[in-house]
């Protein structure tokens, strides 16, 4: 049996998994219901035995790479482990099967986590104060940009429409500066890879808004100019916006605060060990100055007399970004985390995260070119300029690690640096992991100059090879079609 | 320490390879008037035993109201097969990236398109995204997306029958977009008086069916007023009535969102969940949020890849259709797993035993004296407004000292539905006998009716 079918090539007439027991009261009345509100049609969805349901979905799970498998240094996203016991802590049935919109007195456990993670990331911030509304850390720029709107409109500054976003930064700031009703506008990187303070002047002016900053960057480079630009931004009367993404490199270690940042995201999908779930559910909570707090999204943890509860009603709040008080199973999970680390526990993911990733760096820069070859923050930035001559890409080296049992590291990506590998390993990985890798991909080094075939031919052992990618686009099929 | 491997030896082994001498050193690129001077303000780490311990007490404090739940509001308790959480919880799939590298992510993306096509066959539209973060942000970027492709077109024309919240984070998204957004009250019967609103200027006519009232909407008509001033059509739904309610395709909207959660996703205090999201071929161009596409590789062999990933932030950035990355994949596939285990006949099922159980809520509740529906139970699904002779709140208590979940008072959101107003859910889980445990709380507040 090809074991490669969909779940609507297995399907047969009459089988099914879910059945209820026999109705305990009479059966519905469907012709009660208003004429012509019944579906005509029922959707074509799989008729699946159980048996079948559990193997299809065992096999596509065997079909992914995971970081409960392989080693993953996936550059900006912080693959690190995820706890376990944070997965048993959310199927709780105290947590799993609360409503939000019970009475706030039958909520107060889940409340209380979610007022602690408050307070534990604003103490990691320094920012007073936080709101865990967004969904995700794109979610959370939006809602920091539209704070920033909307605090400008109301200081009678509606002519601060600019968003200063330097060219190295994450593809969502200035695509979340464009849903906030705001203008991206390009900053350049200097030739050290730190942002050109001179252009970032010469753009300041009475219509900067915010400028938005990566720190560490994307290139796993502190910006140590960071307290003068922050300087420059306030005197020119904006705002400065961090991405947090990359907290993970310097949490216990400084506090944004002390940067001069006025309002930052953060990513509990990434520094705080939430699981990426292929793709989310992530949490982007946001971190602002006392001054900015009004405009925070509704609703807001708040105490009184009976205890904590949410108030959806905030006067100068931008709004709701979504239904409800955030991803609580995401919350959960974090504050699980931090619960463990502690203080002491923050720093040593900080320094372990920076330490893995400059012994990375070291053993791999006389293989690989590394631009901005000096001590990394988390994360840092190679290329193929060593392998380009014998026709070897960046794809190909990081489809040859699929070859070996590794997740590829980021490519393409920051768009600074020409077919740039990015290279974030984590706290979490221990030595012996590093040194595989490192001698794999001194291996990969190897076979691109004498066998560069092999690279451009991999990978050769996963379910299928390179994917044709363009033909998704010109011949989208995008779902499954029942008339073949 | 927990979760970090490297021993001391580890350490000086790897700060001599980088020519360094301390973990200090490493981070003397900050300058040293911004580092952390003490230890953060955090309370010190505990380990996993002490940990699981206090959770089991903070979970104490809540209530997942055991002996029943009547609240509903927009997320809803229904049965889940365990399959769900046995095979979501497969490390491989939690604890996986987004499949930008598809051929490390065939599982992650052929659950993807899988679940693309149910959500598209679940709304009798032609595709679907890989999901959104909820109902409420689905909905937002659906007007935004419908006003990109009516370009000149101002107004949004949205029913006062829409969740308050997915209505508040549409306000969010528009604040500063100059759309002007218009809303639709509800007439007597429960439905949306649509008046002549959706016209030249209108790009989008947003309802929800069952709306929030529990009313089931007259879709039809809606789609039509929309299409004949050439308007977008957006309908939200409730997935699992789909089973037995007319399809937003069927009834001829362009596009159809929805809050994802009552396709075997727990409540959890309202997330995480996921949004779905379908719409016609012809508009993908212009749809938000990741797609999963079906292609080859060089040796012929069926394979799955993020497709039309220049709509997207990573490479379209400040023009793209949205800023949406991370979306909510895990709970999409837990969509997926439930639609699965359910098929057309489960679904089918699991709507009309939410409906029989709310039929028969509703005429014992009549029944009762005193309690009235605001609106037939013939014009809802398996929620619905009743009028108490005393305010919804003390219901609410009755109910809850009788170890249940009480309604939501509507009023709350509704000002207009009066204090007394409470709206109860009913779904397969809504046992016979919790019904009748409901009753007798809700009688006994009868008692406590004012005199004169």
């Amino acid at each position: 049996m090809n074991k490669d079918l969909l779940l609507f090539e297995k399907s047969r007439p009459g089988r099914r998994t879910l059945r209820l027991g026999e109705l305990d009261v009479p059966a519905a009345r469907l012709d009660a219901l208003p004429a012509g509100s019944l579906r005509e049609t029922p959707p074509k969805l799989p008729e699946i035995g159980e048996l079948e349901l559990v193997r299809h979905f065992v096999r596509l799970s065997k079909k992914n790479v995971s970081i409960a498998d392989s080693f993953y240094p996936l550059g900006s996203c912080t693959m690190k482990y995820n706890p376990l016991l944070n997965e048993s802590a959310a199927a709780i049935e105290g947590f799993r099967d609360i409503h939000p919109l019970q009475d706030p007195g039958r909520l107060q456990g889940a409340l209380a986590i979610m007022k602690r993670l408050e307070e534990t990331l604003a103490a990691i911030t320094g920012l007073e104060a936080v709101t865990l509304h967004p969904a995700a850390g794109a979610q959370g720029e939006l809602a920091a940009l539209l704070v920033a709107h909307k605090h400008f409109a109301r200081m009678g500054q509606s002519q601060r429409t600019k968003v200063l976003i330097p060219d190295s930064a994450h593809g969502t700031n200035p695509a979340s500066a464009s849903l906030a009703g705001l203008t991206a506008l390009e900053v350049k990187s200097g030739p050290d890879g730190l942002v050109d303070l001179a252009d970032l002047e010469s753009k300041l002016g009475a219509d900067t808004a915010v400028f938005m900053i990566t720190n560490p960057s994307t290139l796993g480079l502190f910006e140590t100019n960071i307290a003068r630009i922050s300087e420059l931004v306030h005197a020119a009367g904006g705002l400065v916006y961090m991405d947090g993404a990359n907290m993970n490199a310097i949490m216990g270690i400084a506090r944004p605060v002390d940067f001069g940042v006025d309002m930052m995201h953060l990513n509990l999908h990434k520094t705080f060990s939430t699981p990426h779930g292929g793709g989310g559910p992530g949490a982007g909570p946001i971190c602002v100055t006392a001054e900015l707090e009004p405009y925070l999204p509704a609703p807001r943890i708040v105490e009184n007399d009976s205890g904590l509860h949410l108030d959806y009603d905030i006067p100068h709040s931008i709004g709701m970004l979504r239904g409800f008080a955030g991803n609580f199973g995401v919350l959960l999970r974090a504050y699980c985390y931090l619960r463990r680390l502690g203080a002491e526990g923050i720093q040593r993911v900080a320094e372990n995260a920076v330490l893995n990733a400059n012994y990375l760096r070291v053993k791999l820069r006389d293989a690989y070119h590394v631009p901005f070859d000096s001590i990394c923050m988390h994360e840092f930035v190679c290329n193929n300029r060593n392998q380009r001559e014998q026709g070897v890409h960046t794809l190909d080296i990081a489809k040859r690690l699929i070859d070996m049992g590794h997740h590829p590291m980021t490519i393409y990506f920051p768009l600074v640096v020409n077919e740039a590998m990015m290279i974030e390993p984590t706290e979490t990985e221990a030595k012996e992991t590093l040194d595989a890798f490192i001698e794999d991909m001194l291996q990969v080094a190897r076979e691109a100059e004498e066998n560069p075939e092999r690279l451009h031919a991999a990978p050769c052992t996963t379910p299928v090879g390179r994917l044709d990618e363009g033909r998704a686009v010109r011949e989208p099929i995008l779902r499954y079609n029942f008339s073949d | 320490m927990p979760f970090i491997q490297n021993t001391p030896d580890d350490q000086r082994e790897m700060l001599a390879a980088v020519g360094v001498k301390s973990l200090d050193e490493l981070f003397e690129g900050i300058p040293a008037e911004l580092r952390l001077k003490g230890p953060l303000a955090v309370a010190a780490g505990i380990s996993e035993d002490s940990l699981w311990k206090e959770l089991k007490q903070l979970a104490s404090w809540n209530s997942s109201g055991a002996g029943g739940s009547f609240l509903g509001a927009g997320m809803y308790r229904h049965y889940y097969p365990q399959v769900v959480d046995a095979l979501q919880g497969r490390q491989e799939f939690v604890t996986a990236y987004t499949p930008y590298q598809p051929e490390a992510g065939q599982g992650t993306l052929t659950a993807f398109f899988e679940f693309q096509t149910m959500i598209a066959e679940l709304c009798g539209l032609e595709v679907a995204n890989a999901s959104m973060y909820d109902g409420c942000s689905a909905a937002a970027e659906a007007v935004i997306m419908a006003a990109n492709l009516t370009r000149k077109r101002r107004r949004v024309v949205v029913s006062r029958g829409v969740h308050p919240h997915t209505r508040r984070t549409l306000k969010t998204y528009l604040e500063w977009t100059g759309l002007e957004c218009i809303e639709v009250p509800l007439g007597e019967d429960g439905k949306t008086k649509w008046a002549d609103l959706v016209d030249a200027d209108c790009c989008a006519l947003l309802v929800q069916s069952p709306n929030t009232l529990g009313v089931i909407e007259d879709t039809s008509a809606a789609a039509k007023l929309a299409r004949d001033a050439g308007a977008i059509s957006i309908q939200s739904v409730y997935p699992i009535s789909l089973g037995l309610l007319k399809s937003p395709g069927e009834a001829g909207f362009d596009i159809a969102v929805g809050e994802g959660q009552s396709l075997g996703i727990p409540t959890a205090c309202g997330g995480p969940s996921f949004g779905l999201f379908a719409t016609k071929q012809s508009f993908v161009r212009k749809m938000p949020g990741r797609i999963v596409g079906q292609t080859e590789d060089s040796q012929g062999r069926r394979g799955f890849a993020l497709t039309f990933q220049t709509r997207e932030q990573h490479i379209r950035r400040a023009k793209a259709t949205s800023n949406i990355c991370t979306n909510n994949a895990l709970m999409a596939l837990r969509g997926a797993i439930y639609l699965a285990a359910a098929g057309a006949e489960g679904l089918r099922e699991v709507a009309s035993h939410s409906l029989a159980k709310a039929q028969y809520a509703a005429v014992e509740i009549e029944s009762l004296g005193g309690f009235s529906l605001r609106h037939t139970s013939d014009a809802c699904f398996n929620e619905f407004v009743v009028d108490c002779p005393v305010p919804a709140a003390e219901v609410n208590r009755a109910i809850d000292a009788a170890g249940m979940i009480g309604g939501f008072e509507i009023g709350r959101w509704y000002p207009e539905l009066g204090p007394k107003a409470l709206l109860l859910a009913f779904t397969e889980l809504s046992s016979r006998d919790q019904i009748h445990s409901l009753l007798r709380a809700m009688d006994s507040c009868k008692s406590r009716i004012p005199v004169g």
